[in-house]
């Protein structure tokens, strides 16, 4: 018996969501009295992963790994959880893990559940609550496989330094051909993605035009943020699909989020939901953003904006 | 081409969510139910493929009959037959299973499914259900283009897109951009009595216990009122002294 947890990295470096993923696994294996094995693809610097509790991490180095292939990744891990007789495998909520962790799930005959928000609630049985209805509700989900896989969703459990000896090994899965080729990757490299953002300053179809959003960039600039928009701002291809969060478009879970010149409809806000800090901006003390925010401004977007900006510029030259 | 779309049947996205029995089934009570929004764009794709390319298009959901209107919907639209498999929709791995069997039954080339339904979210029936029956599998799909027997599919990554290169028979796990919103379809008068006539199969679920099963639903907790401030000076102070995240 054991616990693993995959640890995504990107370019060699882990993702903050790795640590996360890792906090919260050692919790569960000192709660199975077993260890934490991490499994890391192509990153360097494994020996990080044991501030946060990290016994030992299978290193698996190769080079018809550096694109993400959902098959291949599957099979990789699959084959560290059964070598190290894992009974549960965590993976955190990024898109390539959402991706592979169906396939995961049928490779382990494992029952899994994805967007989990807490440690298990108990062991035998085994249960384990995950927002459901598009963070409307909770599910306290029941699993009844031997191998669990739980997806965990960003920001839930934060990272705790608990520092453990992370041995590295390397490890060798045994892969097969795949079927599917990475033409292209597209990405915006010097911008912050949604996904990773702590910060997402929003804007909705209160800014009139596709022309006012420099001060929404400036925003985000200011703050280390990811912008981010309404559905009908990107239905009218003032921002591209990417951006667009909520019910049908992207989950935000943020710690701060900020919405300006958006209604706060329930789709909206069912994907907001999970976000920290709320903050809006609308010209209409009506608006029903108001009742599910933290802070609010009543007024013009168009004044309040590069005042914001303006205070929030040297407010950052302080803190630096 | 053969298409198979499958369809989850959910509470429409303005549903108030509230639980019965002791918080353990989801109240249905004056609840619409609609086609999941990710399976309409899906739906939406493959009727394009009809057109364009002479596909059939079949539609399949695991449901009760009360599931029907939903189909009888997904056939107005202009699927040509549906298939209802009637057993509950336990966990995403027993509505895999049953949607596996119907798939390698009908020999399909597509299968078209969401990237999540907005009830369950649990956004695992296409990648299971590939795997299941040996498919390629594409998810978060946001562009799908099909010629002979190769597939050019884009894919939502975390801050950008990325295209690939694969094969049928494939399963995607769709989502707007397949198509746009503006060429979602109402049903028309003809849609709809036409879809009276089309086959709905009733077929029994393949034997199977679930791996996974809701013991009990919450709702979260209210929150506080929001704090009203007439100034930005105020709230970068709440911001970093109350708040502190920033
Ligand atoms: C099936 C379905 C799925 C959906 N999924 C999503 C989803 O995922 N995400 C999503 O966002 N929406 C979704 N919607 C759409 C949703 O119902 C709303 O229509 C949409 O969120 C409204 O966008 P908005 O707030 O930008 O625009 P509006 O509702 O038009 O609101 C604009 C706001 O800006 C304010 N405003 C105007 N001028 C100013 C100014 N100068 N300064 C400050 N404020 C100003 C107004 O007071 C108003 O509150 C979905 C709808 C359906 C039916």
């Amino acid at each position: 018996m054991s616990v693993l947890v995959y640890t995504e990295s990107e370019n060699g470096s882990f993702k903050k969501t790795a640590f996360e993923v890792v906090s919260y696994a050692k919790a569960i294996a000192t709660e199975l009295g077993t260890t934490l094995t991490a499994v890391s693809i192509n990153a360097s610097n494994t020996s990080q992963l044991g501030v946060y509790g990290a016994d030992k991490v299978l290193e698996i180095t190769n080079d018809s790994l550096a694109n993400f292939d959902s098959q291949a990744y599957a099979d990789a891990i699959s084959q560290a959880a059964t070598s190290q007789d894992a009974t549960v495998v965590v993976l955190s909520q990024t898109a390539n893990a959402k991706f592979m962790a169906p396939l995961v799930a049928v490779n382990l005959e494992a029952g899994y559940v994805s967007n989990v928000v807490a440690l298990p609630k108990s062991i035998t049985p085994f249960k384990i609550k995950h927002s459901v209805y598009t963070n409307k509700a909770f599910s306290l989900t029941q699993i009844n496989t031997p191998v669990k896989i739980i997806g965990l969703g960003k920001n839930a459990y934060g990272l705790h330094e608990t520092s453990a000896a992370a041995v590295s090994e390397a490890f060798s899965p045994t892969l097969q051909q795949s079927n599917t080729k990475v033409i292209s990757v597209d990405k915006a490299t010097d911008k912050v993605t949604i996904a990773d953002a702590e910060v997402v300053v929003s804007a909705g179809r209160g800014l009139k035009g596709p022309e006012n959003w420099g001060m929404i960039e400036e925003m985000a600039t200011i703050l280390g943020a990811a912008t981010a928009c309404s559905k009908p701002v990107s239905d009218m291809g003032w921002r591209s699909h990417g951006e667009h969060v909520g019910q049908t478009g992207k989950p935000v879970a943020a710690t701060l989020y900020i919405a300006i010149g958006i209604s706060g409809a329930i789709q909206h806000l069912a994907g907001i939901n999970s976000s920290k800090i709320k903050v809006v901006i609308n010209t209409d003390p009506e608006a029903p953003f108001f009742k599910a925010a933290d802070y609010g401004i009543v007024g013009d977007a168009f004044e309040i904006v590069p005042q914001l900006n303006e205070k929030l510029k040297a407010f950052k030259a302080q803190n630096a | 081409m053969k298409i198979l779309v499958c369809i989850s049947h959910v509470p429409d996205t303005t549903s108030k969510i509230n639980f019965a029995d002791n918080d353990t089934k989801f109240d249905t009570n004056g609840v619409n139910f609609v086609i999941n929004p990710n399976d309409e764009f899906g739906l939406t794709r493959a009727m394009w493929f009809k057109e364009k390319q002479g596909a059939s298009v079949h539609v399949v959901n695991v449901g009760g009959p009360e599931t029907e209107p939903t189909l009888r919907k997904a056939l107005a639209i202009g699927a040509d037959e549906a298939i209802r498999i009637d057993t509950p929709a336990t966990d995403g791995y027993s509505v895999a299973l049953q949607l596996a069997d119907v798939a390698q039954q009908g020999g399909y080339d597509l299968i078209i499914g969401g990237r999540e339904s907005i009830d369950y979210n649990g956004g695992m029936v296409p990648g299971m259900l590939a795997k299941m029956i040996g498919a390629n599998f594409v998810n978060t799909c946001i562009s799908l283009e099909i010629e002979g027997s190769s597939a050019t599919a884009i894919r939502e990554i975390d801050g950008g897109k990325e295209t690939l290169q694969t094969t049928l028979p494939l399963v995607i796990g769709g989502q707007k951009g397949l198509v746009e919103e503006s060429d979602l379809r109402i049903p028309n008068m003809r849609g709809i009595m036409q879809a009276r006539s089309k086959p709905l199969h009733v077929k029994q679920g393949v034997e199977q216990s679930p791996r996974s099963q809701a013991t009990t639903f919450e709702k979260p907790a209210p929150r506080g009122a929001v704090k009203l401030v007439d100034n930005v000076d105020q709230l970068i102070d709440l911001l970093h002294n109350e708040a502190k995240v920033i």
